[in-house]
C-alpha cells in the first residue's frame, strides 16, 4: 500500500492546493512543501525496512515492495506497482527535487499560486508513477500524463525571454516532441504484447511476464527502436534534442529543476528498466550506435554550452552533454558502467537541478539572464557565487562530487567494451571544465557592468537551507557513494545478466557479428 | 407474411416505439400549447424511456461479467435476454444493436438538454426542435437496426431530413441557413449516391437483404464483379458523405459553424455514430472484408481523413470549426480499427464511438453553455474563450478534458479509444495506417493545445460572458458535468464500458 501512497499523495496534495488557495494565498506552499516532505519521508522508511540486497531470484525479479490489482482484464493489463533499488533511488530523488522545486517558487510564483502547485505536484506524482509501474500500459499511462501538467507550468508560468518566440511555442514544442515519440512507444508495446501473445496465447502487459518473448530478430529491433526513440527524446539524445533548450529557457525556475532533475531521468530509467532487458539482443546490437549517439550529445552538448550567452541555456544545453554519459554507460551493459550511470544520473539531477535554481535566484536580483549583462557579482553578493562555484565544479566533474563518481565508473566500464568511444566521451570532461569555467568567469568575475554597482540582497534563509542540502547531498555522493551503488546493484547487476546473455546467444547464432 | 408479432419482438422493438409514440406525442402537445418547458421534458421523457428500454434489453447479457454470487439472482430477476430478434426482413435487433440504440438515444438526450439551455432565450418558437429531435433520433434507430437495404435508406432519410430543419432552426441568422441550404444539397447528393450504389448491387445479387448480398456476391463472376464494385464504392462515397471523411468533408466545417451549437453536437454525436455501425453491419453481414478493392480505397480514405482533417485544423481560429476538422480527423481513425476487421475490430469501433461520443457531446456542450441565439452567432472564436479559466473554472475544466481527450491523452476516455484503435491495427499488422494514426495525433496536439491554453491566458480586458455564474445549476450544466466524470471515469478505469461494448455482439446471420 506505501507505493499507493507515494504516487496518490502529490495528486491529493495537489488537489488540496488548487481548492485552499481561497483561504489564503501562502497556503499553497506549505501543503505542497508538506506533500513532498510526507513523499520524502516515505521514501527513507522504504529505504530503512526494505532489504535491497537481493531483488533478482534466477531470471525472475523478486521486488521489495509490490502493490497488484487487476484493472483493464480484457488487455490482461493490472494496475501493478513495484520497487526494488534503482526504483526506490529515483523516488527519493524525485521527493528531493520537489521539496526544493517548491521552495524556490517560493517567491518567484505569485500569480495563481494554488493552481501552479497543483500542476507541479501532478507532475511529480506521475514521474513517481512511471518508476514504480510495472505494467507496460501503467508505465505508458503515467509518461504521457506527466507531460500535461509540465505543458502548463511552462506555458502558464514561463517567461517570455526576448528574442525567443514565447514560453506556449516552448510549451507546445516539448509537448508534441515527446507525445509524438510516446505513441511510437505505445505501437511497439503493443506490437509486443501481441508478439507474447502470439507465442504464448495470453494477452498480459506485465512487465516480468513480456521479459523474454520471443520473437524474430527483425521484430525486436523495430519495437526495440520504438522504445528507443521515446527515451531519446526525453533523454534527449542529439538528433532529438530541439525542444531541451527552448524548455528550459522559457520554463519557471521549478519547472527547470524539474525538467531537468526529474523528468530527464525518466528516460534513462526506462532504457534501464525496459528497452534493454526487453528487447536484450536488438540492444545489444544497436550499442555501437547508441554509444556513439552518447558521444556526439557530449561533445555537442558541451561545444553548444559553451556558446551561449542565457544562462538557463548554458545549463540545458550542460544537460545534454551530462546525459550522453549516460546513454553510454547504458549502452556499455558492465556493470560498472550502469552504476556509473545510476550515479550520474542522481548527481546530475541534483547539480542541474542546483544550478536552475541559482540561474532563478540570479533572475530574481537582475532581471536578466544574459550573461552579457552580468559580470563582477562575486563583489555584490557574499553567498551565491561561491555557491555557483560549486556547483559549476560538480558540472565538470571535480572529485570528490558526485558527477565525478559517475562519469569516471562509466569511463572505467566502459573501457573494456570500446576504447575509442571512452576517449572521445572522456574529451567532454576536458569541455565540461570550459563551460563550466566560462559560466563562473562572465557571471561573477571581471568588472561590473551596467550603472548600477551596489550590493545586492543576498539568499535568504530559505535560498541558502536548499542550496546547502543541495550541496550536502552531492559531497555525500562524490565521498561515500557506496550505499547508493548498494541499492541499485541488484538491478543493475540483473540488467547486466540479460544483457551479456544476449551476446552470448548472439554470438552464437550463425552469420551475426 | 405473419404480420403477428411476439412478445419477444415487440420487447425488443420498444425503443423503435416509443420514441415513435413521443414524437406523436410531441406534436399533439405543440399544437396544443406552445410551452417550452413542458414540450422539452416530453421529449425527454419520452427518450429517456427508449433508453431505458434500449438498456434493459442488454442488462441480461452483461450479468455474466458479475461477481459469482450475484449473478444467480439477477438472471432470476432479468430472464433470458429476447436478444437477438429479427423483426420482418427489414431489422434485426440484436444486442450490437441495443448498444447503437443506447448510444444514439443518450446523445440526443444529452443534445434535448444542451437544446433547453439554449434555446431559452431564443424569440422564435422553440418547441419544434426537440419535435425534429426525436424525430431524427427514430432514423438513427432505424439505421442502426437495419439488416436490409430499404431500412438502410428509410432510416438514413429519417435521420437527415429532420436534421435540415435543426441546422437551419435559427432561420433569421444567414449563417445557420447557409448551413442548412449547403447540407440539404449534399445531403440529398449522397443520397443519390447511396440509392444508385444499391441499385447496381441488386442489379448483380438480385436481394436487398445484406446477408443475402455476401452470400450471391461470391458466385457473380466476370463483368458482374466490376458492377459489384462500382456499387460498392457508390455506397461507400455516399456512406463517406454523411461521415464527413475525406475527400468528401466539404460541407462539414460550414455546417458546424453554422448550426446552433447544440445541433452541432448531435450531427456530430449521434448522426454519425448511427451511420457508422451501419457501415460496419454492412461490411461483415455484406462480407465487404472480402473485396480487397474496397478495403483500399476505405484505407485510402482513412489516410487521407486523417491528413486533410488534422492539417487544415491547424489553421482555425474557429473552436467549431476546428472541432469540425477534428473530427473529420477522428473518423479517420475509426476506420483504422475498422479496417483491422474481426471481433477485437467490432469491438475497437465500439469503444472509440462511445468515448469519441462522451468527449464531443461535452466538448459542444461548453460551446453551447458560452453562446445564446440573443447574439449573432455562437461563441466560437478562439478569442472568445481566451482567458476563461480565471471566471469559469469549472466550465473550463470541463472543456480541457474534452479537448485533452480528443487528442488521446491519458486520463481521459480519448486516450481508450485511441489504445483501442491502435490495439486493433497492430493485431493485424496494418503498419502503415498506423504511422498515418501517430503522425496525425502529432499534429493534432498542436491545434488541441493551441484552444486549450487559450482558455488559462489572461485576457486582456474583462470581456462580457454568455455562460451566467450559475450555469451549473441548470440540468444542462449537471450533465455538462456528469459528462466530465464519465470521460475521466471511462480514462481511469474503463473496464465496465468495455463489458457493455463487448456484449455488443453483431447477432445477425
Amino acid at each position: 500500500m506505501i507505493l499507493v501512497w507515494l504516487f496518490v499523495l502529490p495528486f491529493i496534495g495537489g488537489a488540496l492546493c488548487w481548492q485552499i488557495e481561497r483561504f489564503g494565498r501562502g497556503l499553497p506552499r506549505w501543503v505542497a512543501l508538506g506533500t513532498m516532505f510526507v513523499v520524502l519521508a516515505l521514501a527513507a522508511e522504504l529505504w530503512f525496512i526494505g532489504d535491497y540486497s537481493l531483488t533478482l531470484l534466477g531470471a525472475r525479479h523478486v521486488w521489495v515492495e509490490e502493490f497488484q490489482v487487476p484493472w483493464i482484464p480484457r488487455f490482461g493489463i493490472s494496475f501493478h506497482l513495484a520497487l526494488d533499488g534503482l526504483s526506490l533511488l529515483l523516488v527519493f530523488l524525485t521527493g528531493l527535487l520537489g521539496v526544493m522545486a517548491v521552495a524556490c517558487s517560493w517567491r518567484e510564483v505569485q500569480r495563481h499560486v494554488g493552481f501552479f502547485h497543483l500542476n507541479l505536484l501532478w507532475n511529480l506524482g506521475g514521474v513517481i508513477g512511471v518508476f514504480l509501474a510495472m505494467d507496460l500500459f501503467l508505465f505508458f499511462f503515467f509518461w504521457e500524463m506527466m507531460l500535461v501538467p509540465m505543458y502548463f507550468l511552462i506555458a502558464l508560468w514561463g517567461h517570455n525571454v526576448p528574442g525567443g518566440r514565447g514560453r506556449v511555442y516552448a510549451a507546445t514544442k516539448f509537448f508534441i516532441y515527446t507525445q509524438a515519440s510516446g505513441l511510437l512507444m505505445l505501437l511497439s508495446i503493443l506490437g509486443l504484447v501481441f508478439a507474447h501473445y502470439q507465442a504464448s496465447h495470453v494477452i498480459t502487459f506485465d512487465y516480468s511476464a513480456l521479459l523474454a518473448t520471443p520473437m524474430s530478430a527483425r521484430l525486436e529491433w523495430w519495437l526495440m527502436l520504438g522504445f528507443f526513440v521515446a527515451f531519446a527524446v526525453k533523454l534527449p539524445v542529439v538528433p532529438f534534442h530541439n525542444w531541451l533548450p527552448d524548455a528550459h529557457s522559457q520554463a519557471p525556475t521549478a519547472g527547470s529543476v524539474d525538467l531537468a532533475g526529474v523528468l530527464l531521468k525518466t528516460a534513462a530509467y526506462g532504457l534501464l528498466r525496459f528497452a534493454l532487458p526487453l528487447f536484450p539482443h536488438a540492444s545489444r546490437e544497436f550499442a555501437p550506435i547508441a554509444m556513439w549517439l552518447g558521444v556526439l550529445g557530449i561533445v555537442y552538448g558541451a561545444l553548444l554550452a559553451y556558446a551561449q550567452n542565457d544562462i538557463k541555456r548554458l545549463v540545458a544545453y550542460t544537460s545534454i552533454s551530462h546525459m550522453g554519459f549516460v546513454l553510454i554507460g547504458i549502452y556499455a551493459g558492465t556493470e560498472t558502467a550502469l552504476q556509473g550511470a545510476v550515479i550520474n544520473m542522481l548527481a546530475h539531477g541534483i547539480s542541474a537541478g542546483a544550478l536552475f535554481i541559482l540561474c532563478g535566484e540570479i533572475y530574481e536580483r537582475l532581471h536578466t539572464r544574459d550573461l552579457r549583462e552580468m559580470g563582477g557579482l562575486w563583489s555584490r553578493f557574499p553567498f551565491l557565487p561561491p555557491i555557483a562555484l560549486f556547483f559549476a565544479l560538480a558540472a565538470l566533474g571535480l572529485p570528490g562530487l558526485g558527477n565525478f563518481v559517475g562519469e569516471f565508473l562509466v569511463l572505467i566500464g566502459t573501457f573494456k567494451v570500446d576504447a575509442l568511444v571512452t576517449v572521445f566521451a572522456a574529451s567532454g570532461m576536458v569541455l565540461a571544465a570550459a563551460y563550466a569555467l566560462i559560466l563562473v568567469q562572465r557571471a561573477f568575475h571581471g568588472p561590473v557592468r551596467g550603472p548600477d554597482t551596489a550590493m545586492l540582497q543576498d539568499l535568504n534563509g530559505r535560498e541558502l537551507a536548499t542550496m546547502l542540502t543541495l550541496m550536502a547531498v552531492l559531497v555525500w555522493l562524490g565521498l561515500d557513494p557506496q550505499p547508493a551503488l548498494n541499492l541499485s546493484a541488484a538491478p543493475m547487476h540483473a540488467v547486466q545478466t540479460l544483457f551479456q546473455q544476449a551476446a552470448g546467444t548472439a554470438a552464437a547464432a550463425p552469420g551475426m557479428p | 407474411m405473419n404480420a403477428m408479432f411476439t412478445t419477444a419482438q415487440w420487447l425488443a422493438l420498444s425503443p423503435i416505439l416509443i420514441v415513435s409514440a413521443t414524437i406523436v406525442g410531441a406534436m399533439i402537445a405543440v399544437a396544443f400549447r406552445r410551452h417550452h418547458w413542458w414540450n422539452a421534458t416530453l421529449v425527454a421523457v419520452g427518450l429517456n424511456l427508449a433508453l431505458l428500454a434500449a438498456t434493459w434489453l442488454v442488462l441480461p447479457l452483461l450479468v455474466d461479467g458479475l461477481p459469482v454470487a450475484w449473478q444467480a439472482p439477477l438472471h432470476a430477476l432479468l430472464g433470458p435476454s429476447p436478444l437477438p430478434q429479427f423483426v420482418t426482413p427489414l431489422l434485426v435487433i440484436d444486442s450490437y444493436a441495443a448498444f447503437y440504440m443506447g448510444l444514439v438515444l443518450a446523445a440526443a438526450l444529452a443534445t434535448a438538454t444542451l437544446s433547453y439551455a439554449y434555446m431559452e432565450g431564443h424569440k422564435g418558437n422553440q418547441e419544434e426542435v426537440y419535435l425534429l429531435l426525436a424525430l431524427s433520433t427514430l432514423g438513427g434507430l432505424v439505421v442502426v437496426c437495419s439488416r436490409h437495404f430499404a431500412a438502410f435508406f428509410i432510416g438514413l432519410e429519417l435521420l437527415s431530413i429532420p436534421l435540415y430543419g435543426m441546422v437551419g432552426y435559427l432561420v433569421r441568422e444567414r449563417r445557420s441557413l447557409e448551413a442548412s441550404v449547403k447540407y440539404l444539397v449534399l445531403s440529398a447528393v449522397a443520397s443519390a449516391f447511396i440509392l444508385f450504389g444499391m441499385a447496381l448491387i441488386y442489379s448483380q445479387t438480385g436481394t436487398l437483404l445484406f446477408a443475402e448480398i455476401g452470400a450471391r456476391a461470391a458466385a457473380v463472376a466476370g463483368a458482374g464483379q466490376t458492377i459489384l464494385l462500382v456499387g460498392g464504392g457508390l455506397l461507400l462515397a455516399g456512406i463517406a458523405f454523411k461521415l464527413s471523411l475525406a475527400p468528401f468533408h466539404l460541407w462539414t466545417p460550414d455546417v458546424y459553424e453554422g448550426a446552433p451549437a447544440p445541433v452541432t453536437a448531435y450531427l456530430a454525436t449521434a448522426s454519425k455514430t448511427a451511420v457508422f455501425a451501419l457501415l460496419l453491419r454492412y461490411y461483415v453481414e455484406a462480407r465487404g472484408y472480402d473485396h480487397r478493392a474496397l478495403i483500399d480505397v476505405l484505407s485510402a480514405i482513412a489516410i487521407l481523413s486523417i491528413v486533410i482533417g488534422n492539417v487544415l485544423a491547424l489553421l482555425q481560429d474557429n473552436l467549431k470549426r476546428l472541432l469540425a476538422y477534428s473530427s473529420i480527423a477522428h473518423f479517420g481513425y475509426v476506420l483504422v480499427a475498422f479496417i483491422a476487421a474481426g471481433p477485437l475490430a467490432v469491438e475497437a469501433v465500439g469503444v472509440y464511438l462511445l468515448t469519441y461520443v462522451v468527449t464531443t457531446l461535452a466538448a459542444f456542450g461548453v460551446v453551447t453553455m458560452m453562446s445564446s441565439p440573443y447574439r449573432d452567432h455562437d461563441a466560437d472564436t478562439l478569442w472568445d474563450y481566451r482567458g476563461l479559466f480565471w471566471r469559469r473554472p469549472y466550465l473550463t475544466a470541463i472543456l480541457t478534458v474534452a479537448l485533452l481527450s480528443l487528442a488521446g491523452i491519458p486520463l481521459t476516455a480519448g486516450f481508450i479509444g485511441k489504445f483501442y484503435a491502435v490495439a486493433a491495427g497492430v493485431d493485424k499488422n496494418l503498419w502503415l495506417l498506423l504511422a498515418v494514426l501517430v503522425l496525425g495525433s502529432a499534429i493534432g496536439l498542436y491545434y488541441y493545445l493551441r484552444a486549450m491554453v487559450q482558455l488559462y491566458l489572461r485576457a486582456p480586458w474583462v470581456r462580457r460572458y454568455a455562460a451566467p455564474l450559475n450555469w451549473a445549476r441548470g440540468t444542462g450544466g449537471i450533465m455538462l458535468l456528469a459528462l466530465m466524470l464519465l470521460m475521466l471515469w471511462l480514462g481511469v478505469y474503463p473496464t465496465p464500458f468495455i463489458a457493455v461494448v463487448q456484449a455488443a455482439v453483431l447477432g445477425g446471420q
